[in-house]
């Protein structure tokens, strides 16, 4: 244990000199872990750590006091949950050096300036939490915190700026708010009313098109879903009308207010909000997730209200520590079961009672999004699969009563579906009640066309035969090609042809029986497929052969929609099929019926991301490429030019020249994916519109429900790469032709960044 | 100015464990670089009756799986409990490591650990009696893994053996 340790352990100890003559790294590591772990497993109380500290500090000044004041900003940029810790720490340290703590303020803003101008607008969030909680530690006064929040609030006046960034300085201040509230009010109470209205002003006038696209719910029962800086107005109210008391900030500072009250404070230079760059990107608005309330911990402390200002507390903490500790989940869980003030709110409760928390959330199915719905089917049958899959199923037995496409039932069925891929058919017979049969997923085996003598009808049939036994023979390729000529067109009259055109028999006939022998497991899937890929790549070289592979692929494999999806991944790596053809693929009428059911979806967005990540690969390469010619470049200029290094630089630029077709390429199949997507998407919704107008029928049909959902979704996961191509879809797509229902989702996903 | 704080970055779910190949072709260090590279991870503890589909449904909540190889009975060519998992990329396997080494599949919990890489071969199990070297002299029953441990088994008198 080295001496610093053991120093903290006792309460309130002498600062200390440190005679040590170690290697700078470990002095760094040893200042950055005792600053880090201030108060950790400690006897002591925090107070009396935090008073040890800053004398090791003080007494450290002379020699590292660059080290410390980089380690101090960074936990406050980073260790947000213990913000009130390292304020005070920060106090103490002011108190007994007036001219740290003012270089400390520096830092700070220097810092913020940094994260603002590099987009990292929820870091900024602390900094500037962190400054106005210094105003309680009597480091920084009151007036300069107000006066930066007056900066903060006139960005409302900018004009042509995206609300977004409006938006983000209105919630800093607001934020700030339970901390300093108190104390902003007491010292300049008339400014802070002002700022208030002016905010208030401001929040009337916002433009809320986005909300609907990010409420999980769409129903306002039991809890209406608010938009984030509603929810946070809201809950300041309710503050200033309880006069500032705020109960639930631990508050260490309170107990050294006599040392902090001697301190001189410090002014914050005035701080201009940096304008508005075009490549800004400013977080998007939310909605917050509200499901619980204060009935439904009916033991113990009781919930608060969701416009209590704790409520945001305990919220924005509870998310720094996830933030914070994901990696580690054992660290994670122990830091969210020791959160401090945990004996005053249902914290166990809410967290630990899962149970009950997927209860509430089946029983609001039907208004749930259908992402979330999603989501939720995943983690629950991941869940089960950890517990034996034992559950109360009949519980639920309401959800047969109701038709089966309802989202109770559907919900169900693709928990009990998921829950199959984790263990097996007759498992799920096994745990779900008889009255349940009708939701268990089908038993996942290959259904062969040609399996017995009663197929010896079909066309193509001793095709099937002879080709099985060529494979099961170990054949060439070219061999089965030959084998394959025998199977007659069925979309020609004569075959004068070389049989080269695109014969959908001659595809079903080959990858029928291939599938068949290779139907053991995935990977004697995969090895058939890579075995014959050359002649997979002849049957699809034309747009309705890829179309056609894949309707194949489903007819065999549609009870395990799993392999489906594997196969699917495989053809679209080995360049069997492209991204588009999937897509079309599955908003094709002949799979119409499989529209509403979540394996459809996957299959989408995994092709979407796989397009994704080809671009960025290739683009990628192009950066390398590029960087290098700069390098060869600059050599070139400090020696001398000599043959060989001319022709590397030629290479060079011959092949940047060629991945720089490669991007364009990538990107324009990337811009038709979606474009692909985007069209079928409005066909089918406007089919359904018109059908609806016309019959004088609600639109509102599951299937509608479920297919705008999607399309919100398609929007709302690959945001980053749809927002290149606004231009064409606004003017290919979404026009103001378009049925208003459909626009309406559009406008709202350009809400999120305007 | 994004200063890290070494205190912070602990990650040890993915952190290289005592374990090394004995049969790797080559020395230490260079085990020890594959091993920090590897998308590659060794998954224990299955039941033999686990499936491929199974473990891909599972580690595919991580990342897009590349491949997976089931181990086998060298002799039997069956199942022997154990499997590779090869991933695209290497933040995929992080994450399994992170998140689903340590976590239930089929009922048992299961194993995972970095591999450095998988060669054709090291799909066998290296016990004498042809699966895994930990069922050799396994003392316990487990049905999932074929019973008792193949010496224990040894020890245990067969029906055949006491009748006549």
């Amino acid at each position: 244990m080295d001496l610093c340790s053991f120093f903290l352990s006792f309460s309130g100890g002498q600062p200390h000199k440190r005679r040590r003559t170690s290697e700078p790294i470990e002095i760094e590591d040893r200042l950055e872990s005792l600053i880090c772990r201030v108060g950790e497993k400690s006897t002591s109380s925090l107070e009396s750590n935090l008073e040890g500290l800053a004398g090791v500090l003080e007494a450290d000044l002379p020699n590292y006091k660059n080290k410390i004041l980089r380690i101090l900003c960074a936990v406050a940029r980073l260790l947000p949950e213990k913000l009130t810790v390292y304020t005070t720490l920060v106090g103490l340290l002011n108190a007994r050096n007036y001219n740290f703590g003012g270089e400390f303020v520096e830092a700070m803003i220097r810092q913020l300036k940094e994260t603002l101008k590099n987009n990292l607008y929820n870091e900024a969030v602390y900094l500037v939490r962190f400054l106005s909680d210094l105003v309680n530690c009597h480091v920084i006064a009151a007036p300069s915190m107000v006066a930066m929040f007056e900066n903060f609030i006139s960005v409302t006046q900018e004009e042509d700026v995206p609300q977004v960034r409006s938006d983000w300085f209105v919630y800093v201040v607001l934020s700030c708010l339970p901390w300093v509230g108190k104390e902003l009010y007491e010292k300049k109470d008339v400014e802070m009313d002002r700022l208030l209205s002016q905010i208030e002003g401001y929040l009337k006038r916002r433009v809320k098109t986005h909300v609907p696209m990010l409420q999980v719910w769409t129903a306002e029962k039991p809890h209406p879903q608010e938009e984030y800086l509603d929810c946070l107005w809201a809950q300041i109210q309710k503050l200033k009308k309880d006069r500032w008391q705020e109960r639930h900030i631990l508050r260490p500072y309170i107990a050294f207010d006599s040392v902090l009250c001697e301190a001189l404070q410090h002014n914050l230079p005035p701080f201009t909000p940096p304008g508005h760059m075009p490549d800004a990107q400013y977080p998007m608005p939310r909605v917050i997730f509200r499901m619980f309330d204060y009935t439904d911990a009916p033991e113990g402390p009781v919930m608060p209200g969701s416009h209590s200002v704790e409520r945001f507390v305990i919220e924005e903490n509870l998310h720094c520590i996830i933030k914070t500790h994901w990696k580690e989940r054992k660290t994670c869980a122990a830091q969210l079961l020791s959160y401090p003030g945990k004996n005053k709110i249902p914290l166990n409760y809410h967290i630990v009672e899962l149970a009950q928390a997927t209860e509430m959330l089946y029983m609001r199915l039907d208004t749930m999004n259908t992402t979330c719905i999603d989501r939720l089917i995943n983690w629950f049958s991941h869940h089960l699969s950890n517990f034996q899959f034992r559950w109360s199923w009949d519980d639920w037995s309401d959800c047969l009563t109701v038709d089966l496409e309802k989202p109770k039932p559907k919900f169900v069925k693709e928990v009990l579906e998921k829950s199959m891929r984790l263990s097996y058919h007759q498992r799920i017979v096994d745990i779900v009640p008889p009255t349940f049969s009708a939701l268990i997923p089908a038993e996942p085996l290959f259904i062969y066309k040609y399996e017995d003598e009663s197929a010896s009808s079909l066309p193509g049939y001793a095709v099937t035969v002879t080709v099985g036994n060529a494979i099961k023979n170990r054949a060439s390729n070219e061999e089965i090609l030959t084998i394959l000529k025998e199977v007659p067109n069925p979309n020609q009259e004569d075959d004068d042809d070389e049989g080269e055109s695109f014969n959908p028999l001659k595809i079903e006939v080959f990858l029928q029986t291939l599938l068949h022998l290779a139907a053991k497991s995935f990977s004697h899937s995969f090895s058939a497929l890579g075995k014959f890929h050359e002649i997979l790549k002849t049957l699809t070289d034309s747009d309705e052969g890829k179309l056609h592979i894949l309707k194949v692929v489903y007819e065999v494999w549609r009870n395990h929609p799993q392999m489906i999806a594997v196969l699917v991944d495989k053809m679209i790596r080995t360049q069997v099929v492209d991204c588009a053809a999937v897509a079309n693929w599955l908003f094709s009428q002949d799979m119409a019926h499989e529209f509403t059911r979540l394996f459809i979806w996957e299959i989408l967005h995994s092709t979407i991301r796989k397009m994704n990540k080809h671009v960025q690969k290739i683009q990628k390469e192009l950066e390398e490429a590029k960087d290098k010619l700069e390098k060869q470049q600059h050599k070139r200029v400090s020696l001398f030019m000599d043959k060989n290094s001319e022709d590397e630089e030629g290479q060079l630029e011959e092949q940047i020249e060629r991945l720089q077709e490669k991007v364009e390429s990538a990107q324009s199949e990337q811009k038709n994916l979606f474009l692909v997507i985007f069209q079928r998407f409005i066909m089918l919704l406007t089919e359904h519109l018109v059908r609806c107008e016309t019959g004088s029928v609600d639109i509102s049909t599951p299937w509608y429900k479920n297919c705008i959902e999607r399309l919100q979704q398609i929007f709302l996961m690959h945001h980053v790469t749809i927002q290149q191509y606004m231009g064409t879809l606004e003017n290919l797509l979404f026009t103001a032709e378009l049925d208003h229902h459909i626009l309406a989702v559009y406008q709202q996903f350009c809400a999120l960044q305007l | 100015m994004s200063a890290k704080l070494n205190a912070l970055n602990s990650d040890s779910y993915i952190d290289v464990s005592q374990y090394r190949d004995q049969h790797f072709k080559g020395n230490r260090y260079e085990q020890e670089k594959l091993l920090k590279q590897s998308n590659t991870l060794y998954v224990g503890n299955l039941s033999f009756y686990t499936t491929e589909e199974q473990v891909h449904e599972l580690f595919s909540k991580s990342g897009d799986v590349k491949r997976i190889i089931i181990g086998l009975d060298k002799v039997k060519k069956t199942a022997c409990g154990f499997c590779f998992v090869e991933y695209y990329t290497r933040a995929d396997a992080e994450h399994a490591m992170r998140f689903i080494n340590g976590t239930r599949l089929d009922d048992r919990i299961i194993r995972t650990d970095w591999d450095a890489g998988f060669k054709e071969g090291r799909q066998y199990g290296r016990g004498k009696s042809g699966g895994q070297v930990r069922d050799e002299y396994r003392q316990d029953y487990d049905p999932a893994r074929g019973g008792y441990g193949k010496l224990a088994q040894q020890h245990r008198p067969t029906e055949a053996r006491n009748s006549f």
